[in-house]
């Protein structure tokens, strides 16, 4: 059993967090193994930033127990920084210094051995060497992505915390920093990283869904979705739009999405829906049942989950 | 071609959200309705160009009637309020010197003699001349007072006494600004007002502003403590507020011409608890503000009594106890008294030391309750 704690980079019990009478964060456990990127989902204002916020130690929880890279997170918040990389949603490095006094300041605070060598070795391994001298507050988002990653990971964390850290940020460069974390994880570095990417979700190693504070689901890409039990037909054919209006007001029918020009229609009850989609069965529409896809099964839990909690 | 015309509800429309605007901004809203009071009550009630109750030495060397008359005389005048009552003219010296007395009033062993004798005996008046508009309508007062005070005690033969020009000679011995030049008040106190005002509102701004752009939380996620934050914000600010005392020192010597008496290198090291004071609150301000234009609103609300209250614009004496009490609070009421103190009177660490206590204790309150502000967590 000790042996398995010490694999474990995150691993809190019950972890709650009210701000006046409202609880943001309510009970949530997780354990995070080292070495793994855990994917956070859930929708805005579900408690993600304030559950990130109780674990690299700028919040302290109202009830709960656990450790971060095996420091309690209640009581040895001081030394949870000193091995946490944290990425805010929001830039939070100095638009008025420029890239290198940015990290520069960052590796004083952390104290970094032979710091001026860290500098250069963070710069040229995001490849921003040549533009070391511009002030951050000039930089395009991507790259104000990328040194806000090169600052967090200056002082080599044991945990890197990144809050949406693709927000805003063109595809391309998104892959380039997804291929980054990947290469940073198989280092033995543990990432927890939050989302609204369905793809960017699917790269993860596990996944948790959280809601209105509540963790609604976890484990591998295949987990969550067994775990959905969530039956997905695809239609296609012409007039999808009174079509969905027309399945919106079936019972049986929990989900209807268009998807360009097909729609997903999906459901908990595979018979239910099967006897709701013969209703409106018509030979110009062409009904094939699908796999469901991580998106469906997200808009499913959260469905559930304001039925149950709000 | 149609001309944008002006709506009335579209007017309306802006209107109110402004008003809603104003009512969620707290603070300008607390500021709108405080500013005027506070204007009021300082302008209105505290300050006084013509202040009375000046504290007062006496040096009574005649014990006489004519000698109690004229005491008296100068006691119901308002103007002196005679607190110490002494023959030793070291000691005088002295409580003109540390500011417990405004005056010294000396009146000779042989006053009652000359009186009667009509030799116009001399009452020597001594003024810590460093503020002229403390001392100046009191000096005024007393030429007024010499021709009339003894019309009862000179009745009948003795009304010849009552001399054309006055049966007293009041001289009056201004200290420290003989000349009553008022930039040798004013320029030395202008380096309490503006490093009040600089400094209180750069360091408001310097960490409202971290919090603004959302740096605060970077900063906090990091081993970084709380003290090491505002001892680092300060620091720089002190180095420029030296250069801001060596600007004005170099002005007041060189352009205004204000005599330097005392030690430079103790002003210098005064100074840099006075900076630090200031600072301090700045800080504190930076952990209410919740955004950089309310922390510049905060820095004024203390920047008005800080120059309407300390004896800057207006003789504190002048002013009512409560207002007393006010200003008695506020750092730079204790920097201006230090220098001028130093620069018009040559005051040393022991004359300064009464002042100088108030300023650490200011210190200690807002650093402590700026540390404590500032929260290390978010919660």
């Amino acid at each position: 059993m000790a042996a398995l704690e010490k694999d474990l980079a995150i691993d809190v019990t019950g972890v709650t967090k009210r701000f006046g009478d409202k609880t943001v964060v309510d009970a949530i456990d997780l354990s995070v193994r080292r070495g793994e990127i855990y994917g956070f989902l859930g929708p805005n204002g579900s408690g993600k930033t304030t559950f990130i916020r109780m674990l690299c130690g700028l919040l302290t929880p109202d009830a709960g127990t656990g450790t971060c890279l095996g420091f309690d997170v209640r009581t040895q918040q001081a030394e949870i920084k000193r091995h946490v990389g944290y990425m805010t949603q929001k830039f939070s490095y100095y638009e008025d210094l420029s890239i290198r006094e940015n990290l520069d300041f960052v590796a004083r605070i952390y104290a970094v051995p032979d710091r001026a060598t860290a500098v250069q070795r963070s710069l040229e391994r995001l490849g921003l060497t040549h533009r070391s001298h511009q002030l951050a507050g000039q930089l395009s988002g991507g790259w104000k992505q990328r040194l806000a990653l090169a600052a967090c990971l200056i002082h080599e964390p044991k945990l890197l915390l990144l809050d949406e850290p693709t927000a805003g940020v063109d595809p391309k460069a998104r892959r380039e920093f997804w291929d980054e974390i990947h290469q940073l994880a198989a280092g033995g570095l543990t990432v927890l990283i939050t989302t609204h990417y369905m793809d960017e979700a699917e790269r993860c190693h596990r996944l948790a869904y959280l809601a209105y504070g509540h963790l609604l689901t976890r484990g591998t890409l295949a987990d969550v979705l067994a775990a959905a039990k969530l039956t997905t037909w695809r239609v296609t054919g012409p007039d999808l739009l009174n079509l969905a209006t027309t399945l919106r007001r079936q019972a049986g029918v929990e989900q209807v999405v268009a998807f360009g020009n097909t729609l997903h229609v999906s459901s908990r009850d595979p018979a239910h829906l099967s006897a709701a989609i013969a209703t409106v069965r018509d030979p110009r529409h062409d009904w094939q049942p699908i796999a469901s896809g991580l998106e469906d099964v997200f808009i499913s839990l959260m469905d559930e989950a304001k039925d149950n909690f709000s | 071609m149609s001309l944008p015309r002006f709506t009335l509800h579209r007017l309306w429309a802006i209107v109110l959200k402004e008003f809603i605007q104003m009512k969620r901004d707290r603070v300008t809203f607390v500021m709108m309705v405080g500013i005027p009071l506070m204007q009021l009550m300082m302008f209105g009630f505290a300050i006084n160009s013509d202040p009375r109750h000046l504290p007062t030495a006496l040096r009574l060397g005649d014990q006489g009637p004519f000698a109690r008359t004229l005491v008296q005389a100068l006691r119901t005048s308002d103007y002196f309020s005679i607190v110490h009552e002494t023959s030793s003219e070291s000691e005088v010296q002295l409580l003109l010197q540390i500011g417990d007395a405004q005056f010294v009033i000396n009146i000779p062993e042989d006053f009652s003699r000359k009186l009667l004798r009509g030799e116009r005996p001399t009452v020597l008046i001594e003024a810590d001349a460093s503020d002229p508009a403390a001392t100046g309508p009191a000096l005024a007062s007393v030429n007024a007072l010499a021709n009339t005070i003894f019309n009862r005690d000179l009745p009948g033969p003795l009304a010849r006494l009552r001399a054309k020009n006055g049966p007293v000679d009041f001289r009056i011995h201004a200290h420290y600004n003989p000349e009553n030049i008022t930039q040798y008040n004013v320029v030395p106190g202008l380096m309490g007002v503006v490093l009040t005002m600089t400094m209180v509102i750069i360091t408001a701004l310097a960490i409202t502003r971290e919090r603004e752009r959302g740096t605060m939380e970077n900063l906090l996620a990091t081993p970084v403590r709380p003290f090491e934050v505002m001892v680092g914000k300060i620091l720089p600010y002190i180095a420029v507020g030296y250069i801001q005392v060596t600007l004005i020192l170099i002005a007041a010597r060189f352009i205004f011409h204000v005599p330097m008496v005392g030690s430079l290198p103790l002003l210098y090291a005064v100074a840099f608890l006075f900076i630090a004071a200031n600072l301090a609150v700045g800080i504190t301000f930076s952990t209410l503000a919740k955004n950089q234009l309310q922390a510049v609103q905060m820095a004024f609300f203390f920047f008005l009594p800080s120059i309407l209250l300390s004896g800057f614009m207006f003789p504190f004496r002048g002013m009512p106890p409560w207002a007393q009490n006010v200003g008695s609070c506020l750092p730079n009421t204790h920097f201006l008294r230090i220098v001028r103190g130093i620069l018009l009177k040559g005051n040393g660490l022991a004359e300064i030391a009464p002042e100088l206590w108030p300023l650490l204790a200011f210190l200690v309150v807002a650093m402590a309750v700026g540390v404590k502000r500032y929260r290390q967590t978010l919660d």
